[in-house]
């Protein structure tokens, strides 16, 4: 026979079953929304990416579409002048931004006294990440244009983009920094190891995945920007390629390319999309899908860096 | 890590290399600067493509737009500027403050072409009148039907589109057509970009844009050119090469230009011999690109002027509708 306590105790059971199965729904709504919000991201991206490439494939998987200089023919136009200038750009902003940051951000991290002017720094690097990127293009074109007159060259172009990430480069290499436990630095103070030689053979050593990391994500941005390129002024037909950085005789090195005009990546995809004829849209519809390979490939090289590096670290 | 400190100071020094080299920027190489209208850009891209496989000169072409590129054609960082329209006068102090004369240039026709939807069958011709209609200040707001403008039409939306407020085919249109460069009503989809212009007409059954005779030609088969009357009882012309070069598309064909910087055409040779290559090889090119090229008689008086230098322009500074260019370049003392 059921007493009243038992009774009691399964209706009881069965509240709480109910609750359980009421908040395992909950669980599974909140899955499913949140699968949407991924897929609608995703989904969309996907799409676009793929109708690039249907749009683009004929010019993708011609060797001549990337040696050949642009052409008033879309069959004949290519992407060399662009890649060559993209590159060389790239090498300028690495050159200039990774330095500079690396060494702010460990200045900050490490050396700096902790004070109201040490706060406005950070606040103000934090808030030179989120500045449009139209801004520095006009600061390059005051500053490196006209003030420092380096001219429309890649020179110009390259420092505008390093200066463009460095706040994107301070603020990784920091956050990688402030990742190493405190341990690791009291144990090197505590065998009397200087400042500095605990931030060169510890924090950078330990963080280098980190700031890599950053680094690559600061330039895989880089190469994709538009704006302030156009705003300094780069070319939109170029049909030579800058002087070599390298030569055959001493020094071997040759600077002359950097005051050299140049075109970029995203500005020929641009110019090949405002055309009237539709078979240009081809050729700016592959440029595309290149543009969205190289990001993708520095991406993926960002993360696999970072795995390894990590696996190597053993504290 | 011994590596890696060594890398990041050869890095160090290299930036700061950079910045000590004073005066890098001497290119051995005679390169020839070229800025401007994006109009006129495929013109000039086709002839500098030419031009450098023929004579292994280097030539640079940038989009600038006509204004943006005057300003660096007046600081003479250019050789030679493209141009939709005329130069003002502002443009014209610049240079003169500069020290920089140019030589004003007309090298082919383009017809600034008004089209609708094909599936629009009533608004197949209009006049200026109609025009003027529809695109002036006043009509902002106001004119939201076909009807309104002419009362034989359908009550159906109208839906607008044009370049923006920073071109000089919405200059020359506005002056041609409203009266008053830069004088047109604003709620209208404006875009630098003309395919999204096209798009828009494609997908509107009510739309109407005006744009360069190019993106008309490519896109034929998806839109309708308008017949124009310029005036009250002439016939509707609809833009064409013939149209163009009898002068009867009017007052919509415009000639664009080149500026050639007078000091560079007269001390680089490379400068003299790429304008001599253009007035006198662009012709299939010019055609090739959809332009309507100057016919023979204009394209003789063109190089002649060309061959004695005048400085100047025949324009003094102000926009002008449907001048003819042989008496504009007499007008050149």
């Amino acid at each position: 026979m059921n007493n009243p306590s038992a009774n009691h105790i399964n209706k009881n059971l069965d509240e709480v079953r109910a609750m359980i199965h009421r908040h395992k729904l909950n669980d599974y709504i909140f899955s499913i929304i949140g699968l949407l919000c991924l897929m609608v991201g995703l989904v969309t991206l996907l799409t676009l990416f793929i109708d690039l490439i249907i749009q683009g494939y004929p010019k993708l998987l011609s060797l001549s579409f990337y040696t050949d200089f642009p052409s008033r023919r879309a069959a004949s136009a290519g992407l060399l002048s662009a890649l060559v200038g993209s590159s060389l750009v790239m090498l300028v902003t690495f050159i200039s931004a990774v330095p500079v940051g690396v060494m702010a951000a460990i200045y900050l991290e490490e050396y700096a006294p902790k004070n109201w002017f040490s706060d406005l720094i950070e606040i103000n690097v934090s808030n030179l990440a989120a500045v449009p990127s139209i801004i520095y293009g006009l600061l390059a074109l005051g500053l490196f244009v006209y003030i420092l007159d380096l001219g429309q060259s890649i020179v110009t172009a390259g420092l505008t983009l390093g200066l463009l990430i460095l706040p994107v480069v301070i603020v990784a290499t920091r956050e990688s920094i402030r990742s190493i436990p405190i341990a690791i630095r009291e144990a090197a103070y505590a065998v009397g190891a200087t400042k500095w030689q605990v931030v060169y053979d510890h924090v950078i050593k330990y963080s280098f995945g980190g700031i890599l990391t950053g680094v690559i994500i600061g330039m895989a941005r880089a190469i994709g920007e538009t704006a302030p390129i156009i705003t300094i002024g780069a070319l939109t037909f170029i049909a030579f390629l800058p002087p070599s950085p390298v030569t055959t005789s001493a020094p071997f090195l040759n600077f002359e390319w950097l005051s050299s005009g140049f075109t970029v990546l995203p500005i020929q995809m641009f110019s090949w999309l405002s055309r009237p004829s539709e078979a240009f849209h081809v050729n700016a519809a592959a440029a595309g899908v290149i543009i969205i390979l190289v990001t993708l490939i520095m991406n993926g090289f960002a993360i696999r860096m970072r795995y390894k590096m990590r696996k190597n670290i053993k504290w | 890590m011994q590596y890696q400190f060594t890398k990041y100071s050869t890095i160090a020094s290299l930036v700061t290399s950079l910045f000590a080299l004073p005066n890098f920027a001497v290119a051995a190489d005679k390169i020839i600067k070229i800025d401007g209208s994006s109009t006129v850009y495929p013109i000039t891209e086709a002839v500098a493509e030419e031009f450098q496989k023929s004579t292994k000169t280097k030539v640079t072409v940038g989009i600038s737009g006509t204004g943006g590129g005057f300003k660096k054609f007046c600081r003479g960082e250019t050789d030679v500027q493209n141009a939709s329209r005329p130069i003002l006068q502002k443009e014209i102090d610049a240079c003169k403050e500069a020290g920089v004369q140019f030589i004003e240039l007309p090298v082919a026709y383009d017809a600034l072409t008004v089209v609708i939807n094909p599936s629009n069958d009533f608004a197949k011709k209009m006049t200026t009148a109609e025009l003027k209609k529809l695109w002036e200040p006043a009509a902002q707001g106001k004119v939201k039907t076909w009807n309104q403008v002419n009362p034989a039409w359908p009550n159906t939306p109208v839906k607008l589109f044009g370049p923006g407020a920073d071109s000089g085919t919405f200059d020359y249109f506005t002056e041609a057509i409203v009266g008053k460069a830069k004088s047109s009503r604003g709620d209208f989809t404006a875009s630098e970009d003309d395919n999204v212009l096209v798009k828009g007409v494609v997908g509107d059954k009510g739309g109407l844009a005006y744009f360069g005779y190019a993106y008309y030609e490519e896109n034929q088969d998806k839109l309708t050119a308008v017949s124009i009357v310029d005036k009250p009882g002439k016939p509707g012309v609809l833009p064409s090469k013939a149209t163009i070069e009898d002068g009867t598309y009017q007052p919509l064909a415009r000639p664009i230009f080149i500026y050639v910087n007078a000091t560079a055409a007269a001390f680089k040779p490379e400068v003299k011999a790429f304008v001599n290559y253009y007035l006198e090889n662009s012709k299939p090119l010019i055609e090739e690109v959809k332009y309507v090229a100057l016919p023979a008689k204009e394209q003789k008086a063109v190089i002649t002027h060309w061959k004695a230098l005048k400085p100047g322009t025949g324009f003094g500074g102000k926009p002008e509708v449907g001048v003819k260019i042989e008496e504009l370049l007499t007008r050149i003392k």
